[in-house]
């Protein structure tokens, strides 16, 4: 059996059903292999980066480990962006760059790029597979190590002459790795020491994170939330894990986190926090973050711990693992006054979507998806667009929520959503996306409409990079530098609405879904929200893109500015 | 403050490059940074001398420790550790000044490596303050070339005899401590 036979063996092994690439020299071998397998789906997208973001969105959606394939040097240097941000949202993904052959390397070599160098800061672990002998159990190796601990992507860079080198078929059956071994359980004296605190609390709150959809600990959070009647709030990757519609959910908090849940976290006494690894955007000023609180920290990556946020009670754990352990040491507590001041908070100053007299309103049209596709998975790009979805879709299950959290990466959404729908061909998959990010992988029409994934864009176009735009007015006094996405050659620099003059489309949308085969429909009236919805849900055959005039100068509030404490938020009032 | 971290780490293509990148990529500071093989060929042991305050320090650790191809992390400053050193230096000796310089190499306990017409190479090998003591008397003279191995090191041998196993009770901690 050839080396590429054999790693195709393994990805049987491995229960993989669908593998997202882009063929080229190195790789043919195994694109050869994979030709007329009735077993593998193989989907060609458009780009490299497109590939991997398709396999993280198919990751993040089932919980399986997304697979891609693409070539030597150009094929993974494409490839790194989508690994950095399946690397910084904790993904598991297995992928298979192609290398020069063995004798070449180093020589400057066509296609030549040292993939393992690239690439060794933006994966959990990665692999050169210098001999034939080493490939069944490094594939074996890379899938363990993908979707267990703290998930994360990992690229095998396998030379040519590897895939077509003729040697045993064996694929292990298990790993032995003797510096990989991720802690699970938590510590009981640890688990009991918090489940003390939180029960001597005054005002409790829990603070979940992206760990939580991870580690598929929905139903036994839910389950204690239920018994205790502690008020919950979320990071922006935790989403999902609660209904939205509960009154002890807060909802986000952060720079862009709602006004109860902001409060909330700088009033408590006690801060469980799990699944989460205190990210900038969501604590603001660390110094002003639960500065009355004790900090119970749950995390499965013991670097998290004290990195950011002191933890009185660190426990390294699974979040499923530990709160099945922390289930039966709580009880309801007595919180009366607490709940009443959240319950206050939250009425005070719900989220409002923003209105204009003559645009339409970007959060108006989410709010109109809770009606016509209230059970959807969820991509966004990053920017605006990813706060309004975080803001106004009201998310109810575990993983149906995509977004690129941590790196931030533009360009992910779409090609996220397709690898979801791919995944999940049962549910209706949405990208909330700018008119500038989704110009980023737009190229991934094409691979929708082959695929018939009826993948559902809705374009909120106000014609800037909205998100930095709303930074340069708040902070910037309005220089829109190079913000503009209908700026020519000819216009002033200090322009800061649009006119006349300016360009009607860039692009026109709806004629670029039509020439990739796909459905375009503009919209620019509240009563035409609906109808394109209802329009675009009828559509299960191909994607459609919703192009929604919206305000051009519409921002996301609250907001808390740069360097602040996250109770320091800014109201559009 | 100054930390000596001793790794075990498997013996691959690359795993230098890791830890090396670790500090680069997260701009800890690296002061020295060794490496050679153990009794175990698939096994390499690498020290590394580091600077940070307690915080940074932890991170360092855990870091190393979540890299998959590291086996082991233990921070010697915590420990009894011998610390060791290989320093070569050529220094400018000319007829006048020959005897006086070696008196002196020889006080520290450097031997004569290499001689010639206008310099004489001394080794030592010491701990890390024995050899700066030396370079520091050596740049009385001239010092032409200086090559210092970096920090070696491991924990001292146990003063007493292990007690059996069936007379107490585990104390160490599962690995799900926060290390």
């Amino acid at each position: 059996m050839n080396g590429a036979e054999l790693i195709v063996k393994g990805l049987k092994a491995e229960e993989v059903d669908t593998i997202f690439g882009y063929p080229g020299g190195a790789v043919i071998p195994i694109f050869d292999v994979l030709y007329e397998d009735p077993e593998l789906q193989v989907i060609l997208t458009r780009h490299e980066q497109g590939a991997i973001h398709a396999a993280d969105g198919y990751a993040r959606s089932t919980g399986k480990v997304g697979v891609a394939i693409v070539t030597s040097g150009p094929g993974a240097t494409n490839a790194t962006t989508g690994l950095a941000t399946a690397n910084f949202d904790s993904v598991p993904l297995v992928v298979i760059s192609g290398q020069v052959p063995r004798n070449m390397i180093g020589y400057d070599a066509f296609q030549e790029a040292d993939t393992a160098g690239i690439t060794r800061s933006i994966t959990k672990h990665n692999y050169l597979v210098t001999e034939r002998t080493d490939l069944g159990r490094v594939v074996k190796e890379a899938f363990h190590i993908a979707g267990t601990g703290k998930p994360g992507p990992i690229m095998i860079d396998v030379p040519k002459d590897i895939f077509t080198a003729e040697d045993g078929d064996d694929y292990p059956e298990s790993v032995h790795i003797r510096g990989y071994h991720p802690s699970k359980h938590g510590q009981a004296e640890q688990i009991q020491e918090a489940a003390e605190l939180i029960s001597q609390a005054k005002r409790p709150l829990f603070y979940i994170g992206g760990g939580m959809h991870i580690s598929g600990a929905a139903d036994v959070f839910n389950r204690i939330v239920d018994k205790t009647g502690i008020p919950t709030v979320s990071s922006l990757m935790g989403l999902g894990i609660l209904d939205h519609a509960r009154t002890d959910f807060l909802g986000m908090i952060g720079m862009h986190g709602t006004f109860a849940a902001n409060m909330a976290v700088t009033e408590s006494d006690l801060l469980c926090a799990i699944g989460v690894r205190f990210d900038d955007r969501a604590t603001g000023d660390t110094s002003k973050f639960a500065p009355n609180a004790q900090v119970v920290h749950i995390d499965i990556d013991p670097s998290t711990m004290d990195r950011n946020i002191h933890a009185h009670v660190p426990i390294v754990g699974d979040a499923r693992s530990v709160l099945e352990k922390l289930e039966p040491l709580l009880t309801k507590a007595s919180l009366g006054p607490w709940l009443q001041q959240v319950t206050g908070w939250k009425k005070e100053r719900p989220l409002v979507p923003p209105q204009s007299n003559s645009y339409l309103s970007p959060g108006d049209i989410i709010a109109e998806l809770n009606e016509v596709f209230p059970d959807a998975i969820i991509s966004t790009e990053v920017g605006q667009n990813q706060m309004w979805a975080s803001h106004y879709y009201h998310f109810k299950q575990p993983r149906t929520w995509l977004t690129s959290g941590g790196l931030g990466t533009m360009g992910y959404g779409f090609p996220a959503a397709i690898g979801a729908q791919i995944g999940n061909p049962d549910k209706r998959v949405i990208d909330i996306a700018g008119d500038g990010s989704i110009q980023m992988n737009i190229q991934e029409l094409a691979t929708a409409v082959l695929s018939k994934a009826p993948v559902i864009v809705v374009i909120l176009n106000n014609g800037y990079l909205g998100m930095v735009r709303q930074w340069q007015q708040m902070f910037q006094d309005s220089r829109y530098s190079s913000t503009c996405l209908k700026k020519k050659g000819e216009c002033p620099e200090d322009c800061t609405e649009p006119g006349d003059g300016c360009p009607e489309y860039t692009p026109d949308f709806v004629r670029l879904a039509e020439s990739f085969g796909a459905v375009g429909i503009r919209i620019s009236k509240p009563e035409q929200i609906r109808p394109a919805l209802e329009q675009a849900k009828g559509i299960t055959d191909k994607p459609t893109f919703i192009e929604c005039i919206v305000e051009p100068e519409a921002n996301v509030y609250p907001m808390v500015p740069p360097g602040a404490g996250i109770n320091e938020m800014v109201f559009e009032d | 403050m100054k930390h000596t971290i001793s790794l075990l780490v498997e013996n691959h293509y690359g795993v230098m490059s890791r830890i090396s990148g670790l500090f680069s990529g997260r701009g800890y500071n690296l002061d020295s940074i060794t490496v050679g093989p153990t009794q175990d060929p698939s096994v390499s042991r690498m020290t590394l001398v580091t600077i940070g305050d307690d915080q940074v320090i932890d991170q360092i650790k855990k870091r190393l420790d979540n890299i998959v191809d590291v086996i082991n992390v233990t921070d010697l400053t915590e420990k009894h550790s011998l610390y060791r050193e290989l320093v070569m230096v050529k220094v400018q000796a000319k007829s006048g000044t020959r005897s006086e310089i070696i008196q002196m190499a020889d006080a520290f306990g450097a031997t004569v490596a290499d001689m010639g017409a206008e310099s004489i190479v001394f080794q030592l090998s010491g701990t890390p303050d024995t050899v700066e003591g030396f370079l520091q008397v050596m740049d009385e003279f001239t010092i032409e070339e200086c090559a210092r191995g970096g920090v070696i090191a491991m924990e001292g041998a146990k003063k007493h005899r292990e007690p059996s196993q069936t007379n107490t009770p585990p104390t160490k901690r599962t690995t799900d401590t926060v290390i």
